[in-house]
């Protein structure tokens, strides 16, 4: 489960001045549910990600994140998050069986377990012909296998995306999607970031449209329509952010 | 702290690391081939400046004294001076500078003092002339000593005491043992090379680890793992250590090994380049110092928290780069830093005292070129080891500072 509580930050930049990335951010999201987060580049996407993930602390608000307090037990919400972004790497002079085993063994895996997840995730995102070799050598598709094969060592209860079809041609990017619909269908609780309109309208039970570091609406896609009379969800974003940008 | 976390980032970083072609090169054959190029250079620079003195040695030509033997014997073999046969247009080679001074030695020279007679010799130079005037000094300094042993002789012959003309005596006596002698020409040298070598093993790594991280994005994806920022600094630490370490290492060893071999093939090189000039040789041969193997250690321990300094230090700098790039703009001025304090304490008449000793890395860079000299401060060496231990505990408290600051970590 994942809930929200008025999460904001604002960073300090010497040019910029005082930046609120986001802004009293509350929402809830249950197990074997999608959230999809929607908003413009800059909205404060990963921002509010970040923060659910622990990588950042909440200037004001908080969070409670499969069962544990985001700023009080940072490291046991960690241990039972899986966060996938774009700019989540792999260590490239690691093979994909390294890495994984090193993200097993940094969540507290044994090896015989370690061996066991490993060879089931294998088999589940046929990755068999490249578990030996070295990330560095890798095509995206098999970068993004080994990154999902990377967040789900530990069985999280909770999966945090931050844009992961970033960059990824349509293949890549089907994989990603199959991956995450499993995620909720075996009861996972999922976040989802993107500013792909069709991602939402394929994998998301409830959005939130964010914008300016606030967010601005939040329902199922029927309950959106209604509320802005539109239909397509490239309409129902630009509606609710105030129209086209002069 | 979560040692086994610890330990699990620490083994990753060295398969990381150690699968690089770049640590390998910075950590283990440069340190290894660096050492044997110096001593080959200093052997080489030595051999040259002994050969080069040889060659320049201000030739004197002699007059006259075919009948006096003995003192012409004495001459030849004064190697400061080199002494020309006689010629008769001898005025005009010294204006010619072909001969920078004669000297005339009057016939009878030898007999004229065997008998207890007195003989003037007569030295012709070129006023105001450098090489003109080292001869002379030279020449001066020859008869001085050879009058000297005369005037003993005679004295000695007619059973009076050296004290007649020998009021008193002025002596000068070197008490430096033997070691030190050598221990301060080099000595100040290989120490600080060992500093140095500390600080280009920690570079690398260190900004691979951080800078390197967050550009290639795998900082984050680390980041988001259960493991505590403490442990991950410490792990990253330990493995920047190792590298520090081991690049002092493999050159101590080398150099251990340079010595044992390079010896004898130093005294061979030398013969050989000298093309016969078997002196010359000898001469190249101690310029190998010869460095008090205990007090090698000793530097080598107290180059530890030297290197503990430089990996949290440079760990701390490099986190907060962006980009590789960026964190060798911060790092390679350092360098400067570096060197600085260690040809501060290269310098002669620079030397240990309490204040001195806690200046960092100046203060181990002073009491290494004591240690190498088989000269044991006690408590300077305790001073500067706890020093520098604080210095470096101050610089690692930084770097776990620098990760558990999110400005730095997501610096955009
Ligand atoms: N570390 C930081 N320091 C200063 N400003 C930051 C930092 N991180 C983000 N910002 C700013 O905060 C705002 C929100 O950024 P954020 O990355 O959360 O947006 P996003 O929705 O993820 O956008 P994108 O689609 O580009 O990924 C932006 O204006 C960004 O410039
Ligand atoms: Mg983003």
């Amino acid at each position: 489960m994942i809930e929200a509580r008025q999460l904001t930050k604002t960073f300090r930049d010497k040019k910029r001045g005082e930046i609120i990335a986001a802004e009293d951010i509350s929402f809830r999201v249950s197990p074997g549910q999608i959230y999809g987060l929607l908003g413009a580049n800059g909205a404060g996407k990963t921002t509010t990600l970040r923060m659910l993930a622990t990588l950042l602390q909440p200037t004001r608000g908080g969070a409670t994140v499969a069962g544990f307090d985001v700023v009080r037990d940072a490291a046991k919400v960690r241990a039972n998050v899986g966060f996938l972004a774009a700019s989540t790497a792999l260590y490239g002079r690691l093979t994909a069986r390294e890495m994984i085993a090193y993200f097993g063994r940094l969540n507290g895996l044994t090896g015989a377990k370690i061996k066991e997840r490993t060879q089931q995730l294998a088999a589940d995102l046929e990755m068999d012909d490249f578990l030996d070799r070295r990330c560095d050598k890798f095509s995206t598709g098999m970068k993004q296998k080994t990154s999902i094969a990377r967040t789900l060592i530990h069985d999280p209860a909770v999966m945090i995306f931050d844009e992961p079809t970033l960059g990824l041609d349509v293949m890549a990017a089907r994989t990603i999607v199959r991956f995450v619909r499993d995620c909720r269908n075996r009861g996972k609780t999922v976040i989802y970031s993107t500013h792909v309109m069709s991602e939402v309208e394929k994998l998301c039970d409830v959005v939130g449209i964010i914008h300016g570091g606030k967010l601005l609406a939040e329902g199922t896609l029927p309950e959106l329509r209604a509320r802005t009379g539109e239909t397509d969800v490239e309409e129902i974003f630009v509606k609710t952010v105030g129209g086209d940008q002069p | 702290m979560n040692w086994p976390n610890i330990a699990t980032i620490y083994t990753k970083e060295l398969r990381d690391m150690l699968r690089d072609r770049r640590t390998l090169l910075s950590m283990i054959i440069i340190p290894t081939l660096v050492m044997p190029a110096i001593m080959a250079l200093i052997g080489f620079i030595s051999f040259k400046i002994v050969r080069e003195a040889r060659a320049t040695a201000p030739t004197v030509m002699l007059i006259g004294g075919d009948d006096s033997p003995a003192v012409r014997a004495a001459l030849a073999a004064n190697d400061k001076v080199k002494i020309v046969p006689a010629a008769a247009d001898w005025k005009q080679r010294i204006s010619d500078k072909k001969v920078r001074a004669a000297v005339e030695l009057p016939a009878g020279f030898d007999a004229a003092l065997a008998q207890g007679a007195s003989a003037a010799v007569k030295i012709y130079n070129y006023e105001g002339e450098m090489r003109s005037a080292f001869a002379v000094t030279e020449l001066r300094r020859f008869f001085n000593d050879y009058r000297d042993k005369e005037i003993a002789g005679r004295l000695e012959r007619r059973s009076l005491p050296a004290e007649l003309v020998k009021p008193f005596e002025l002596k000068t006596e070197n008490v430096a043992p033997p070691e030190k002698v050598g221990g301060n020409v080099i000595g100040g040298l290989i120490p600080y090379l060992f500093i140095l070598l500390a600080f280009t093993g920690a570079m690398y790594p260190a900004m691979d680890l951080t800078a390197g991280e967050k550009e290639r994005g795998t900082m984050e994806t680390i980041l988001c793992s259960p493991v505590a920022r403490i442990d991950l600094v410490l792990g990253k630490f330990l493995m920047v250590l190792t590298a520090s370490l081991s690049t002092v290492l493999f050159s101590l060893l080398s150099m251990s090994l340079t010595f044992l071999v390079g010896g004898s093939l130093f005294a061979k090189f030398g013969a050989g380049a000298a093309a016969g000039a078997a002196k010359t040789a000898a001469a190249a041969g101690p310029a190998l110092p010869s460095l008090d193997p205990l007090g090698m250690l000793a530097v080598l321990g107290m180059v530890i928290p030297v290197a503990v300094l430089f990996s949290a230090a440079l760990l701390a700098i490099s986190l907060f780069a962006k980009s590789f790039k960026e964190a060798q703009s911060y790092v390679s001025p350092l360098i400067i830093v570096i060197i600085l304090p260690a040809v501060v304490g290269m310098l002669p008449g620079v030397e240990l005292n309490a204040k001195l000793a806690l200046v960092p890395i100046l203060n181990v860079s002073l009491v290494s070129k004591e240690l190498v000299s088989g000269v044991w401060q006690w408590p300077y060496l305790a001073l500067i080891f706890g020093s520098t231990c604080v210095y470096a505990a101050a610089a690692l408290g930084l770097a776990v500072k620098m990760f558990q600051r999110e400005d730095v970590i997501f610096r955009s």
